[in-house]
C-alpha cells in the first residue's frame, strides 16, 4: 500500500464564454497528460459520468473533452451534507503534435476517462529533384 | 430625567459604540450558523459525501473515480460508517508526465451518521465513479404515523 494519503481536490467551475440556458454547471476535470514515443494520452476524472455520456472530438489542433454526468440527487429526499457538487465536464487543450485523427480512442472506468492520441507518422524525407532545362 | 441606555447614546458620546456593533455582527453570525440545517462546505477529507434523507433511509454519496469495487472497503460499527481504500498508481512509472493533477494514493474516511440505522439493511453500490450507501433508519427513528380518531 502506498503511504501517500489522498487529499480532497475541489472542483473548479467551468468560466463560461457565453451562458447556458439550463441550468447546469459545468466543472474542470484533473487530468494525468501523459506522452510516450507513439502517441499522447490524456487521463481524466469524470466521476458520474457513463461510457455513452462521454464526447471527445479534435478540431484542427483543440481536443476538446467533455462528459455529461448522469448522476443527480435521489429524488424525494433532504440532503444533510453537501460536500461536493454534481455536474457536467468540460476542459479544451491546445494539441503541439501531429495526431493521426482517424485513430483517436477513448475508454471509460470507474468514472476515469483515457483518451489515446496517436501521433501522425512523421512524413518520410522527400528528395526533389531540379530539373535543369 | 430619562433614562437613555448607555449603547443608544450617539456614537459620538459613546466610546463603546464601536464594540457594539462588534458584538451584534457575532450575533447575526452565530444566529446564521444554529439556523443551519444543510452542511455545505468543502470536504476535508477524502472522499467528498453528500448525504441525503427520505423517510426510510439514509443515502451516503461519495466521489471516487478511479477506484473500482476490489480496492474498496465499507464497514459500519454502530453509527460509524467508514469507507477507505486505494486508487492506484499507474503501472509504468517511467512515462514522461506533461500534467499530473489526479492524485493517487490511499483513503480513508470515517463518518458519523445523523440518525441510528438497522446495520442488516446497509448496501452500497458503485457506477461510473460515485459510490452509493443506502442503509435504512433504525425502526425507532423512522417517523410514524398517528392516526387520530373521532369520539
Amino acid at each position: 500500500m502506498s503511504e501517500h494519503e489522498l487529499k480532497v481536490q475541489h472542483k473548479q467551475e467551468v468560466q463560461h464564454e457565453g451562458e447556458t440556458t439550463k441550468p447546469e454547471k459545468y466543472f474542470v476535470p484533473a487530468v494525468d497528460i501523459y506522452e510516450t514515443e507513439k502517441k499522447v494520452v490524456v487521463v481524466s476524472e469524470m466521476a458520474g459520468v457513463p461510457s455513452s455520456g462521454v464526447e471527445v472530438t479534435l478540431d484542427a489542433d483543440v481536443l476538446t473533452i467533455r462528459g455529461n454526468t448522469e448522476d443527480e440527487a435521489p429524488s424525494d429526499t433532504r440532503i444533510l451534507l453537501n460536500e461536493f457538487d454534481s455536474g457536467h465536464y468540460l476542459r479544451r487543450f491546445t494539441v503541439a503534435e501531429t495526431i493521426d485523427q482517424a485513430n483517436i480512442t477513448a475508454s471509460m472506468n470507474d468514472g476515469i476517462l483515457t483518451v489515446t492520441l496517436p501521433k501522425a507518422e512523421p512524413a518520410q524525407p522527400r528528395k526533389i529533384k531540379v530539373e535543369v532545362n | 430625567m430619562a433614562i437613555i441606555r448607555f449603547t443608544e447614546r450617539p456614537g459620538f458620546r459613546n466610546p463603546w459604540a464601536e464594540f457594539e456593533r462588534i458584538r451584534q455582527g457575532f450575533d447575526q453570525l452565530s444566529r446564521n450558523f444554529a439556523g443551519r440545517d444543510v452542511q455545505y462546505g468543502d470536504a476535508n477529507v477524502f472522499p467528498p459525501l453528500n448525504i441525503f434523507e427520505d423517510r426510510e433511509s439514509l443515502i451516503v454519496k461519495a466521489e471516487i473515480a478511479g477506484v473500482n469495487s476490489q480496492n474498496l472497503e465499507i464497514s459500519l460499527e454502530g453509527e460509524t460508517l467508514t469507507i477507505q481504500g486505494i486508487r492506484k498508481k499507474s503501472n509504468n512509472e517511467t512515462l514522461s508526465y506533461h500534467r499530473r493533477e489526479i492524485e493517487r494514493g490511499n483513503f480513508s474516511r470515517a463518518i458519523s451518521l445523523p440518525v441510528k440505522v438497522d446495520p442488516d439493511t446497509v448496501s452500497a453500490k458503485l457506477k461510473n465513479g460515485i459510490l452509493t450507501v443506502t442503509i435504512n433508519k433504525a425502526a425507532e427513528v423512522k417517523p410514524r404515523q398517528v392516526n387520530v380518531t373521532t369520539e
